[in-house]
């Protein structure tokens, strides 16, 4: 009853969204009534559009999600351990870092060509550097007593960074992880736009230019849903793996 | 400059070490042919087709397109969010409304509707603008009414004790004491705005840095691309500094400002 009563006003969007087409208060060119979106869903579902193009996005997005992310995390990391590769990283990182990242795409598209590694390519950039500084943050906010303990207690450095200083930066590096997780999908709908072929952005946008509109809402609704349960999932399962602070 | 010792010189040298390398790697790589000049074309080629770029006009042009879309949608969304934002905090109708929209319209992809601006509003600025708006949004609303929300219930209450009005309440103790935490929304909600704009030139066409980049990708112009990119992350630098530098200034009277 709760969530109903929480979620009723998404309820009455869907129901106008239903009713004002059908009355001709918008044209239903602009605006499909939503069960004919829920109709032509079923049928991108059924023809196998909707899969192979869900399959195609999905490759690209972890893997250049993981990329980002696992790099971004080590290169934040090792900036903090190692104060030379900060001197020398840090400022172009900084300086970096506030570019629109969507400008990207197209040196992507003339360095590695039209096709899913372009994609891939500029998924990886524009998530590494949040992860980079969020690592960078974490790693740096590590307490020097702990570190200094732990080498006492006779620790090797390596342990030390991989016991105690990753371990202390994890929750940053979630965070950032996060921020990475929603860019990742605004950079590969969009490098799905701009360079086409596969995938769920093309879909969509063919769709478009074709005049399918029914089936282009579908198709929107999908990628807005998926981004938004990938959130929510991934928000789940981070609260797990920070269950031991508790 | 009396502080500056042998070590900080030696540590600033250092700090700008890798970009001074990097970009000579960059010219040698291109002058020695490594790879072909449409992959990589040298970077003094690229500084002088941003200089040509510029005095031809064309980038100052694209420039002025881009950030008009940019900020006059940011601007949209910072209003809009704040009174959004407040809304939900003080009205109980308006959150039982916006609360879940935001919950869900924050963590999706708002760069999906992008064909859906396109078919309600054209491709020219007004869609550009709406879509850079609701993409950059969302951010603002939720510190917006957080910040709202977290307001010292003392301050209020010694407010009203005094005899402020609703209106003086709001403007007077409200909104500046929720300031510090607005700003924070709008500092994530500008980058958006310019990654918002870039992408949708680059899908729409019409000018602007985004657009540009796209015509000379597809002219095979790669200095083209390689300019447009280095213009676009200096504008983005540019604003992201300019918006820290504002933040100093509007808050100099509170706490956080006396840790610089």
């Amino acid at each position: 009853m709760r969530t109903l009563h929480r979620f009723l006003p998404l309820l009455l969007l869907a129901l106008l969204w239903e009713a004002a087409p059908r009355l001709g208060l918008i044209n239903s060119d602009s605006l499909p009534p939503l069960t004919k979106v829920a109709a032509a869903w079923w049928s991108l579902l059924r023809s196998g559009d909707l899969v192979s193009n869900g399959w195609s996005s999905l490759q690209i997005l972890v893997a250049g999600l993981v990329l980002g992310v696992v790099v971004g995390a080590a290169l934040g990391v090792l900036m903090v351990w190692y104060r030379p590769i900060d001197d020398l990283v840090n400022p172009l990182v900084r300086a970096l870092y506030p570019m629109p990242k969507s400008a990207l795409i197209p040196v992507m598209m003339l360095w590695l060509g039209l096709g899913a590694a372009s994609k891939i390519a500029s998924i990886f950039l524009g998530c590494l550097l949040p992860v980079v500084l969020s690592a960078y943050n974490g790693a740096r906010g590590v307490d020097r007593v702990l570190i200094w303990s732990a080498l006492a207690a006779g620790a090797s450095r390596r342990a030390v960074l991989w016991e105690v200083v990753l371990p202390a930066a994890l929750p940053e590096i979630l965070a950032g992880t996060r921020n990475a997780l929603a860019l990742s999908f605004i950079l590969m709908v969009s490098a799905e736009f701009v360079i086409g072929q596969h995938g769920l952005g093309y879909l969509i946008s063919f769709l478009g230019e074709g005049g399918a509109y029914d089936a282009m809402f579908a198709g929107v609704l999908t990628v807005a849903a998926v981004g938004f349960f990938a959130d929510r999932v991934y928000l789940a399962v981070m609260r797990r793996a920070l269950a031991w602070r508790e | 400059m009396a502080g500056v010792t042998g070590a900080d010189l030696g540590r600033m040298a250092r700090r700008s070490a890798l970009v001074v390398v990097l970009v000579a790697a960059w010219e040698l790589a291109s002058r020695l042919h490594v790879t072909t000049d449409y992959l990589l074309p040298a970077f003094s080629t690229v500084m002088r087709r941003l200089a040509v770029d510029i005095a031809s006009g064309q980038l100052p042009l694209a420039l002025a397109a881009t950030l008009y879309r940019a900020l006059t949608g940011f601007v949209l969304a910072g209003a809009g969010g704040v009174v959004v934002g407040i809304l939900i905090a003080r009205v109980r109708l308006a959150r039982w409304f916006f609360d879940p929209l935001v919950s869900v319209g924050l963590p999706m992809p708002k760069i999906a509707f992008l064909p859906i601006f396109v078919l309600w509003f054209g491709v020219f600025d007004e869609s550009k603008i709406l879509m850079v708006a609701f993409s950059a949004i969302f951010p603002v609303i939720v510190e917006a009414s957080a910040a709202t929300e977290n307001l010292d219930r003392i301050l209020i209450w010694s407010a009203l004790g005094l005899g402020a009005g609703q209106r003086r309440l709001l403007w007077e103790i409200a909104l500046p004491a929720a300031f510090p935490q607005i700003m924070t929304g709008l500092q994530v909600a500008l980058p958006i705005s310019l990654i918002v704009a870039v992408l949708a030139e680059m899908q729409m066409g019409g000018e602007g840095l985004g657009a540009n980049m796209m015509q000379s990708f597809r002219f095979a112009d790669s200095p083209g691309v390689f300019a447009g990119i280095v213009a676009i992350a200096i504008a983005g630098s540019v604003l992201v500094k300019a918006m820290e530098m504002v933040r100093r200034r509007l808050l100099v009277w509170h706490a956080e400002a006396e840790a610089h």
